[in-house]
């Protein structure tokens, strides 16, 4: 765990993503092999299942450090990390530790099967024999999701750098459903025709949003424009008689969307689709709170198979007869794609998203105005020639919302963030007015400045009428811009409403707080947009 | 007959009936005994001072022409029907806890403190007394400072690592009381200063604390002419574009905040040095032991969360309002 510990700290100490990188690359040349695994798992989001729950380490800590155990819960929302707090509280250890992460991470997952009493006594043990640093890595091994500041895509450039392989094969090589325990590092990343997975995707390659007018990207004739579905983004993998649904976050998603079962009777072999999971009723795409009712379940009912329904709206095709066609035009691709789902049978679950044909921006314009009736979110825009890339690039394909919607709303709860936003209030609660009293109806979290958050910090501070543990009811005072991309009837909610990303556009200093929305208008807003 | 309070918390600051005069007010008054020169403790507009005679040079750098009257450490003086008396608070140079005494009780206004002695400033002193009025800026169990040594090994290493790799390392820091403490633990080296650091380094250099050298950064500084020097800069500098001037840095930011990942990354700050002027939560409690008191009042800082841990130490603990800021954890110059 130490040369994991002085990786960490590298990483740690510097806020320049070179020097980032160039640690990584060190760790991946010098650390043993098995390392290395466990420290790519770990930055690509495979850590093995907490074997420990978050409520039974607060009391553990609290019991070593001889602290009431409220003492420790009012620390954890100013730290805004479990890990870090426990870190903190504890004791100085005792002894030392040369185990390995590799060890470690035996040791975490072994866990598992012990009795609590043998967790405990393990857990305090480990505490009590590894420095600061290594038991917040520890900690946050053990607690939510292992997130230092590495990104996925910088360890893969970093492992690039350390094996002087092509970063884009490497990123490939690290998707699909392996787990430190089941490969190795020449399985991973040297092995020809490594294992050959067969359920591995491709990573997705991901649209920024347009900012400036259509007319900056030039001619209409070099653009493919489609509408922007508002459902899960997922690649389906057919190889070897077997279909493997991924999500966007690279979650394999077979089982819950059990209608693609049938996919490998129809589809050959050596095909990869990229997209969009829509619930789907006769010839149009369900608004998404229907899908939102499928996601997460491992097992699906009859009777929501029958209510919602899915297929994958296809956009994109990227193998096609066992080979990787990535780096095919556009064009090519989609005529490939559209010859394999014409021969499909009619109640395929896999239909093609239609391209739509403009003449000019200022047509395409007026199209999007018509989004929302589309059941989209707005239209993207690739073009014609270009690639199937690797993750969010500039310049050949490009997502073009619609404006969000917006409410003037009053914000009347506040609670402090997590991570780099400890001990500043940056999730709000707002709400709007029904005759004399405010309902809340959304939270947000995000949208304003830095400067913003601490203005506002300070201000909640002042203005707090009542604590409910962590949250502060405030002074209903300010006004905000909420911008939201939908709306739908919710009866869980208060206000009978639920917004779709909701966020702050602006904070509206101008506006009393009378002169916020009401109740009525969100109704109006869900009877027009829901 | 019940008697008055010793002190009592008005509006206006602390008070002290029996003496007229109140302690660190923050609105004016006619009699003020301020405990150091921080801008939440010494406020313009009161009609007359009373400070340390070593706190004094800062209060006039700062406040001007005030009429103020100086008093040395442990010397005891009479106001009205009180006796009072500036003990060391190990805070910043020249800061006081004040004892009062009346009438045999006696009550002790902290201000704000630290336990551990780091070679600059007075020694923090523990006084016996019946009421403790205690600030609770770091009152945490997460903040338990590392030893002075140990944190400015690490400063200097860092000083060291970045020179070798020709980066100027930037390090911000409180112009007074914190940027003075940096400067006694730099080794030797070329250490560059911001303005405002430069001023009050100034004025406590004149008064006899042993600094070393610096070099104030103006616009006529050749930055490039003092190759492996450290600058040494207020909060509200950093990332400003007064830095473009060093070319390539490294930032650090040293401040007991520096203890909490979150606020480190908030700062945007490659390195945190974890070096506070106030005490920790080890600090806090064993002083308020030490005072022997039983009646402890806790200012600004974490006062709720604190004076329940004290209550449930056996403590007749009470919450104090006040209008002091402690070490902010966002920018700004106010401590």
């Amino acid at each position: 765990m130490k040369r994991f510990a002085r990786l960490f700290r590298a990483i740690d100490a510097t806020t320049r993503t070179g020097a980032k990188v160039a640690a990584l690359a060190d760790y991946f040349t010098e650390a043993p092999e098995a390392d290395r695994v466990w420290t790519i798992a770990l930055f690509s989001g495979r850590r093995p299942r907490r074997a420990v729950t978050t409520t039974r380490l607060r009391e553990w800590a609290a019991e070593r450090a001889g602290l009431p155990l409220w003492l420790v819960e009012e620390c954890y929302p100013i730290v805004g990390d479990l890990a870090e707090t426990i870190t903190l509280i504890l004791p100085s250890a005792s002894g030392g530790s040369d185990q390995s992460l590799s060890d470690w991470m035996a040791e975490l997952m072994a866990l598992a099967a012990l009795p609590e009493e043998a967790r405990k006594a393990r857990i305090l043990a480990a505490w009590d024999q590894l420095d600061r640093d290594e038991r917040f890595l520890f900690n946050k091994l053990i607690t939510g999701g292992f997130r230092i500041g590495v990104s996925q895509k910088l360890m893969t450039r970093a492992l690039a750098q350390a094996t002087d392989r092509d970063e884009a094969e490497l990123a490939h090589r690290l998707m699909g459903d392996w787990t430190a325990q089941t490969t190795t590092w020449h399985q991973l990343i040297e092995a020809e025709n490594s294992a050959a997975d067969a359920s591995r995707p491709y990573p997705f390659y991901l649209a920024y949003g347009l900012e400036e007018a259509p007319e900056t990207l030039g001619d209409p004739a070099d653009w493919h424009a489609e509408w922007k579905w508002d459902g899960i983004r997922g690649q389906l993998v057919i190889r070897e008689g077997q279909y493997f649904l991924w999500s966007r976050g690279e979650e394999l998603i077979s089982a819950t969307f059990p209608e693609f079962t049938r996919a490998p009777d129809f589809v050959p072999d050596g095909t990869v689709i990229d997209g969009e999971v829509l619930a789907w009723a006769e010839a149009a795409p369900l608004p998404f709170n229907a899908l939102q009712k499928r996601i997460g379940r491992k097992s699906v009912s009859k009777k929501l198979l029958r209510d919602a329904p899915v297929i994958l709206y296809a956009y994109d095709l990227l193998e096609w007869q066992g080979a990787d066609i990535r780096a095919r035009p556009l064009v090519e691709r989609r005529a490939l794609l559209a010859t394999l789902v014409a021969d499909l049978p009619p109640d395929a679950p896999l239909r093609l998203s239609p391209e739509i044909a403009f003449a000019d921006w200022a047509a395409l314009a007026r199209t999007r105005a018509g989004a929302r009736e589309a059941q989209a979110e707005g239209l993207m825009l690739k073009r014609r020639d270009s690639a199937y890339g690797t993750g969010r690039r500039k310049g050949d394909w490009w997502k073009w919302k619609l404006d969000p919607l917006t409410v003037d709303a009053v914000m009347i709860y506040a609670q402090s963030g997590h991570g780099r936003r400890a001990n500043l209030f940056t999730d709000f609660t707002f709400a709007v007015w029904n005759g004399n009293d405010l309902v809340p109806f959304t939270k947000a979290y995000s949208g304003l400045s830095d400067d913003e958050f601490r203005e506002i910090t300070a201000w909640v501070r002042r203005n707090t009428q009542q604590r409910f543990g962590p949250v502060r009811q405030v002074t209903p005072e300010h006004v905000f811009e909420i911008a939201f991309e939908g709306i739908h009837e919710s009866p869980r909610h208060k206000s009978g409403v639920a917004l779709r990303f909701p966020r702050m556009a602006r904070w509206r200093r101008d506006k009393p707080v009378q002169e916020a929305n009401t109740l009525d208008d969100l109704k109006e807003l869900l009877r027009v947009y829901g | 007959m019940k008697r008055a309070p010793v002190l009592s918390f008005t509006d206006r600051g602390i008070y002290c009936p029996a003496g007229d005069f109140y302690i660190d007010p923050w609105r004016p008054v006619d009699r003020a005994l301020i405990t150091h020169g921080h801008a939440d403790h010494a406020r313009p507009g009161h009609a007359r001072y009373l400070a340390t005679a070593a706190a004094a040079p800062v209060l006039r750098h700062r406040l001007g022409d005030i009429a103020l009257d100086t008093i040395g450490y442990g010397e005891a003086r009479w106001i009205g029907g009180a006796a009072v008396s500036f003990h060391p608070a190990g805070h910043v140079p020249g800061s006081a806890q004040i004892r009062v005494e009346v009438a045999g009780e006696v009550w002790v206004v902290s201000g704000d403190y630290k336990t551990e002695a780091d070679g600059l400033c007075e020694a923090f002193e523990p006084l016996r007394c019946d009421a403790f009025i205690t600030e609770s800026t770091f009152g945490l169990p997460v903040f338990r400072w590392q030893p002075q040594a140990e944190v400015a090994a690490e400063i200097n290493g860092w000083w060291r690592a970045s020179a070798a790799a020709g980066i100027t390392p930037v390090l911000g820091a409180y112009s007074l009381g914190k940027a003075q403490r940096l400067l006694a633990l730099l080794e030797d080296g070329p250490i560059l200063t911001h303005g405002a650091v430069e001023a009050t380094t100034d004025v406590l250099r004149a008064q006899g604390y042993r600094l070393p050298q610096t070099i104030q950064v103006t616009p006529e500084l050749d930055a490039k002419a003092h190759p492996g020097a450290i600058v040494l800069a207020p909060p509200a500098a950093m990332g400003t574009p007064w830095m473009r001037r060093f070319g390539a840095v490294s930032t650090g930011f040293a401040s007991g905040w520096m203890q909490l990942r979150g606020v480190r990354r908030r700062r945007s700050v490659d390195r945190g040095f974890v070096v506070s002027d106030h005490a920790d939560w080890a600090g806090l409690t064993e002083a308020i032991r030490a005072t022997g008191a039983e009646r402890i009042f806790v200012t600004h800082g974490y006062t709720e969360i604190f004076s329940r841990w004290l209550g449930e130490c056996g403590y007749d603990a009470h919450i104090v309002s006040t209008e002091y800021a402690g070490e902010i954890a966002e920018s700004g110059e106010a401590e």
